[in-house]
């Protein structure tokens, strides 16, 4: 049953991608959601991998007290990066957080204890794929009943018009701060996921190629609902294992797909906008 | 007075905006800034809400020094303002536009909101009535549902000034609200303004046209160059040659007087 074997190995791998992935669209929606543009989600990745990687490793402590610290590290960073960052807009912010994933990468390589070009391997696997799946499912809850309330009406505002939203009493800096530490916590428990189903990661898994990809899931997904962003994920995930019979071109495939989503789908595949009120009389 | 600026002045590089002006709002009534196109009004208007900061001077509201205050707090602590190019969040409800006015009046938990826990569920109905009873006052009342862009011009204006009032504030700042508008509109605007300085809200708004500024308003500010040349009643204004020289020029002034009987 050698082949069977092979084949639930190979769909693991896919089927935590995929959880992984949706963590992750989650992190760059929820900075699309306020019009902000962070290319930080790979660091904050990198930060939450290898923090649960070092505990776990180093520390030798257990998963379930890794997994709520190594969400702590990318916040302290992301508060760090967002004090001075947050006054940057539109490309400003995005090169800044680039600069974060190079210079974090750049500690990852020359560091010894982090393993530098080869890595830490020989992670613990402890992170069962129903924790991964519960983790995405709890997000996308969150983020529907906080997309909902005021606070979604808030976040929308200021995504449209920022001064307009000012004057109606929306403190956009305490947003822009919440809504990098929420993308943080996120793109940290993935990180620390990832690290404990995976059992290796490197420095180049947290460069700038991933933080493209992640903001291409919510590129091709759109930002109207949470689960525009994982459908955007799970469909540039499975877009590689689908097209793997073109071999040389599948890449170019899977740009091609990008490229034609951006241009004829502007929001996203997913366009339909989460309602925030149901007209009265209207079956609710 | 509700709203005070003592020799409040904003410079641009080499361009003195707001020069040294001060104004005295009292608490209700409908007070105006008018004054020729570049007077001002507008840098003024944006120094009072928070969307400049001054070059020197202070400004008051509610006995409170509010000089350093981000826009936001200005918003909270009540002061609510429409803009001249409408900015009405097109892609979102008539509805939720006037929703957000209401933002500093909601505080509910991030649990709260969450779990959906009735302390959450009680201030969101009472927002959504409020909302409603701010639409209803401009007559938008049956468009809540409609997505706030596909409205006609004069219907975003209201949408603003609906947005403005939902969250019940003590200072309505309207900048330019006639602009674009015929008279049949206009009129109506007059009527909502009245209506909302008799609420209680004190009114202050930006205009360059005279005639809808005269009949409507219990005090007149008027800016020329940046500069207060006149404050009083509108009656007051009309024969002030200082205000008819901004107006109409220097020569035509003279001739005008001239002719006076």
């Amino acid at each position: 049953m050698a082949w069977f074997d092979d084949l639930l190995f190979t769909y693991q791998n896919l089927a935590v991608a995929l959880g992984v992935n949706g963590l992750l669209a989650l992190s760059m929606y929820v900075v699309l959601a306020v019009g902000q543009l962070s290319l930080g989600q790979a660091a904050f990745m990198g930060l939450g991998a290898y923090s649960s990687a070092l505990m776990s490793l180093q520390l030798g402590w257990p998963f379930w007290a890794v997994l709520p610290l190594s969400c702590v590290v990318p916040v302290l960073f992301a508060l760090a990066v967002g004090g001075p960052t947050l006054r940057l807009n539109g490309v400003y912010l995005a090169i800044a957080t680039i600069g974060l994933g190079e210079v974090l990468r750049g500690v990852y390589l020359n560091v010894d204890v982090l393993g530098g070009a080869m890595g830490l391997s020989g992670i613990p696997e402890a992170a069962p794929l129903w924790l991964i799946y519960a983790m995405l499912a709890l997000a996308v809850l969150v983020l529907w009943q906080v997309g909902k309330s005021g606070i979604g009406r808030a976040m929308e505002a200021m995504r449209l018009d920022e001064t307009a939203a000012l004057s109606m009493g929306v403190n956009i800096r305490r947003y822009r701060l919440a809504t990098l530490c929420a993308s943080a916590v996120l793109a940290g428990l993935a990180g620390a996921l990832s690290a404990h189903s995976t059992d290796f990661i490197g420095p180049n898994d947290f460069g700038f190629e991933p933080a493209v990809t992640i903001l291409s899931f919510a590129l091709l997904g759109g930002i109207g609902s949470p689960f525009a962003p994982v459908l955007g994920a799970w469909l540039l995930t499975l877009l590689p294992e689908v097209l793997r019979p073109l071999a040389d071109v599948r890449l170019v495939m899977n740009g091609a797909v990008i490229v034609v989503a951006v241009l004829f789908l502007p929001r996203g595949l997913l366009a339909w906008r989460m309602p925030r009120h149901v007209r009265p009389g209207r079956a609710a | 007075m509700l709203l005070q600026t003592s020799a409040l002045s904003r410079h641009f590089a080499g361009l003195v905006a707001v020069d040294r002006v001060d104004l005295a709002i009292p608490q209700g009534g409908i007070h105006a800034v008018i004054g020729p196109n570049g007077a001002g009004k507008t840098t003024l208007f944006n120094l009072i809400s928070g969307l400049a900061t001054p070059t020197a001077g202070q400004i008051s509201f509610a006995g409170q020094d509010i000089t350093l205050l981000p826009a936001d707090r200005r918003a909270q602590a009540g002061m609510a303002r429409t803009f001249q190019n409408i900015r009405v969040f097109a892609t979102m409800s008539v509805l939720d536009n006037a929703l957000t006015g209401l933002h500093a009046r909601l505080s509910a938990s991030l649990p709260a909101i969450i779990a959906r826990l009735p302390g959450f569920r009680r201030a969101e109905r009472d927002a959504i009535a409020r909302a409603q009873a701010a639409l209803a006052l401009v007559g938008l009342q049956d468009r809540a549902y409609t997505q706030a862009g596909a409205l006609a011009y004069g219907d975003q204006r209201r949408l603003e000034i609906a947005r403005a009032m939902a969250g019940g504030p003590r200072l309505l700042l309207l900048d330019e609200p006639a602009a674009g508008m015929n008279p049949a509109e206009r009129a109506a605007l007059a009527t909502l303004i009245r209506a909302i300085a008799a609420q209680g809200t004190t009114v202050l708004l930006v205009e360059h046209d005279m005639p809808f500024v005269m009949g409507l308003s219990d005090s007149v500010t008027v800016l020329n160059f940046g500069r207060r040349i006149f404050a009083g009643p509108p009656g007051a204004a009309r024969q002030d040659p200082g205000v008819i020289e901004a107006y109409i020029g220097h020569k035509a002034a003279v001739r005008l007087a001239g002719q006076a009987p």
